[in-house]
């Protein structure tokens, strides 16, 4: 059931992705301030914003697994967080290639970039943190834990453009600025690409979480033949 | 109330610990010195610059040489199986976490203030000129270092690679009050009119501070009980 839907999904989002390419290139004119490299950004925000979406999914699951006790959510959320993360560096590497066209350089210490990376760093620090306990109810509460305390940063990355006056732009898209901001046929190919990214992610999780709940499998067999 | 009691009782045993052995805080002093020591050969101690960026320079040397401090936290508790005992007592996991932040609180501040003459007297900077606002800020921030210090001194007490975990987690959670913490500094010590700019940062500290705490205090049980 679970692979059929994996194969819905992708292909659903693969077909999606055609068509946003489609509508990026051929049907969107340049922009008037950037030229062609705009087109960057229908993946470096969606890219973001799944990103952040995966985190907070991760920090429920958490607050699930520590509620409830059951290690499908632990799985769900370090599976969650590793795909989030792919979406987070997606989202760091678009960026930069951006920045060095339209600022001419690569990277700026202004706070949403900095605390863009200091997220990575925080949640790269989770996977590390379940890779160095080998017992897994402790690796499952502790890496909870974590994840509910780095999330703290999650907050502070999506707000930081509102807080503080940044180099990087301020929000532009219609749920947070009421409309205006963004011309509704590039608006429209930005959600189309978020709701694509999102299905990848999705599919990704899917068979992660396979892969963890199989490896979770395995180390309870090899405990048990270790006992025995 | 009865929880900050207990917790006041942990601190107060810490302390009195720390006291007869001034092992934390000898270590943590001597370190502090010698990253201040370290950073003059960087760059031109009397240059200008120095007054612009000091509070990077001390949140830094705070920050690393509190991590001896809060390495010890916990693990001074593990030899003779005290941190279990601690558990088997009527002591209330958050009071036990809380109590562990007071007693790096009260080790980090004389380390901060030494630190803060040293560096004056090394780095010919007159960091007295707003000392309420400095002391608030330091009060704030060093309360952050040390309920964060005291939540994954606790996290990775029973790890194999506790001394690899503990940085790799602890730094990445502490930036964002670190960056408060180093603006706000900045100014004041280069006597910079203080602006709607640092009064946010301020805030920032004090938010910073409430939701760790209260997270540390909700999520104690989860942390201590392994």
């Amino acid at each position: 059931m679970r692979e059929r839907l994996s194969i819905v999904l992708a292909a659903i989002a693969a077909l999606l992705l055609a068509n946003n390419l489609h509508a990026m290139f051929l049907s969107l004119p340049d922009e008037a301030m950037q030229g062609a490299i705009y087109r960057i950004l229908f993946f470096h925000a969606p890219a973001a914003m799944v990103g952040m979406i995966g985190y907070f999914v991760a920090l429920t699951l958490s607050i699930m697994y520590l509620s409830f006790g059951d290690f499908k959510y632990d799985s769900l959320a370090a599976s969650v967080i590793e795909v989030a993360l792919a979406f987070s560096l997606v989202n760091i590497v678009t960026g930069s290639i951006w920045a060095r066209i339209i600022w001419g350089i690569w990277w700026t210490w202004d706070y949403r970039l900095t605390s863009a990376l200091v997220c990575i760093l925080i949640f790269s620090g989770y996977l590390m943190l379940r890779r160095a306990i080998d017992e897994p109810t402790q690796r499952a509460r502790l890496s909870s834990a974590l994840c509910i305390f780095g999330c703290v940063d999650v907050v502070i990355v999506w707000k930081s453009i509102e807080w503080f006056r940044n180099q990087h732009p301020g929000p532009v898209l219609d749920f947070r600025t009421g409309g205006g901001r963004m011309d509704p046929a590039m608006s429209h190919v930005f959600y189309m690409n978020f709701l694509a990214l999102l299905l990848v992610a999705t599919v990704l999780v899917l068979i992660r979480t396979r892969q963890e709940s199989t490896a979770r499998e395995i180390d309870s067999l090899r405990r048990l033949a270790h006992a025995a | 109330m009865r929880v900050l009691r207990q917790a006041f009782s942990v601190a107060y045993k810490d302390l009195s610990i720390e006291l007869r052995t001034k092992e934390s805080l000898n270590a943590a002093g001597a370190f502090a010195i010698a990253i201040l020591l370290l950073l003059s050969f960087v760059f031109d101690p009397f240059s200008d610059v120095v007054r612009e960026m000091s509070g990077g320079l001390l949140w830094l040397v705070f920050a690393f040489s509190g991590a001896l401090i809060f390495n010890r936290g916990f693990s001074r508790e593990l030899p003779n199986e005290c941190l279990d005992a601690l558990l088997a007592s009527p002591l209330s996991p958050a009071s036990l976490l809380i109590g562990k932040a007071g007693g790096i609180f009260v080790t980090l501040l004389p380390v901060e203030f030494v630190s803060l003459f040293v560096f004056g007297i090394f780095y010919n900077v007159r960091w007295w000129l707003h000392p309420a606002e400095l002391a608030g800020i330091f009060v704030l921030a060093t309360w952050g270092i040390a309920i964060v210090g005291a939540v994954f001194g606790a996290l990775t007490v029973n790890l194999r690679l506790r001394e690899l975990m503990l940085p790799v987690i602890i730094y990445p959670l502490l930036i964002p009050l670190l960056i408060g913490a180093i603006e706000v500094t900045n100014s004041l010590i280069a006597n910079h009119p203080i602006t709607a700019y640092e009064w946010l940062w301020a805030r920032v500290l004090l938010v910073f501070d409430i939701v760790m705490t209260a997270l540390a205090s909700v999520l104690a049980e989860t942390i201590l009980v392994n």
